[in-house]
């Protein structure tokens, strides 16, 4: 399958005034090329999910995302500090967000099940104190 | 019902994005986590919370709310209302509470 389009940010630990605009940025991109709002909204909410993630939790990272034909593959990558126990963090409203998140209305543990659920298909990889990564596919029909 | 209606009847002050005052407003949406309003909230609901980070502004901007209602006189961050302005989501402060916000929405047929 061809690849269209990539386009890649970077995403900085603790931003909350900018946490957002990769997903903003990535919502307009997929306007101009026409795919149905349904499927934008799905992709919107994955990609800010992941990206408040790498905000709220990680030291750093970027999102990539590959624009195909007929689906976008969007990674989510950070340097850590990793996810111990990937299974509890999939679990609906298991959090370890800080007081402060907490506070910004964030850390309601809902993150990763929302991510799985908008997506086609979802794959996690995480190694403590080195990366997590977070792989997610969504059709375009 | 236009942004700009609701204003006008419910006398709430508009602190930033004038520019998205003839937004079309359908249904309202309340909830302050950040996470539940995303996988819940509708285009072009008005959303009242409390939170009022500029952050809000990326999830009203995301999921294409018509307006963000600030309840019981909260002041709101500079940053937000700077990103408000630059994405044109009005927002709007209200002395009610959020129940209240809610009542006085649905006598107006939101």
């Amino acid at each position: 399958m061809e690849e269209l389009l990539s386009v890649k940010y970077d995403i900085e630990s603790g931003d909350f005034i900018r946490g957002g605009e990769a997903s903003s940025n990535l919502k307009k991109l997929l306007n101009q090329l026409g795919i149905r709002s349904d499927i934008i909204k799905r992709i919107c909410v994955a990609c800010y999910e992941a990206e408040m993630n790498i905000v709220i939790h990680s030291v750093g990272g970027y999102i990539e995302a590959k624009i195909y034909s007929d689906h976008i593959e969007i990674i989510a990558y950070d340097y850590g500090p990793g996810i111990p126990n990937i299974e509890l963090a999939m679990q609906e409203g298991y959090s370890t967000a800080s007081d402060i998140a907490r506070e910004m209305g964030f850390g309601g543990g809902m993150g990763l099940p929302n991510i799985k659920r908008s997506s086609d298909e979802f794959y996690i990889k995480s190694e403590v104190g080195k990366y997590t990564e977070i792989k997610i596919i969504i059709y375009f029909n | 019902m236009k942004v700009r209606d609701i204003v006008n009847a419910l006398n709430f002050e508009v602190l930033a994005g004038e520019e998205g005052l003839d937004r079309e407003v359908k249904g309202v949406y309340t909830c302050d986590l950040l996470s539940w309003v995303m996988s819940h909230g509708k285009q072009n609901n008005a959303w009242i919370t409390v939170q009022v980070h500029p952050n809000i502004i990326a999830v009203a901007t995301l999921l294409e709310f018509s307006c963000v209602i600030i309840p019981e006189e909260i002041e709101v961050e500079e940053s937000t209302l700077k990103k408000a302005n630059d994405e044109k989501i009005p927002v709007l402060k209200s002395k009610l509470n959020a129940y209240e916000i809610c009542i006085e929405l649905n006598k107006l047929g939101v």
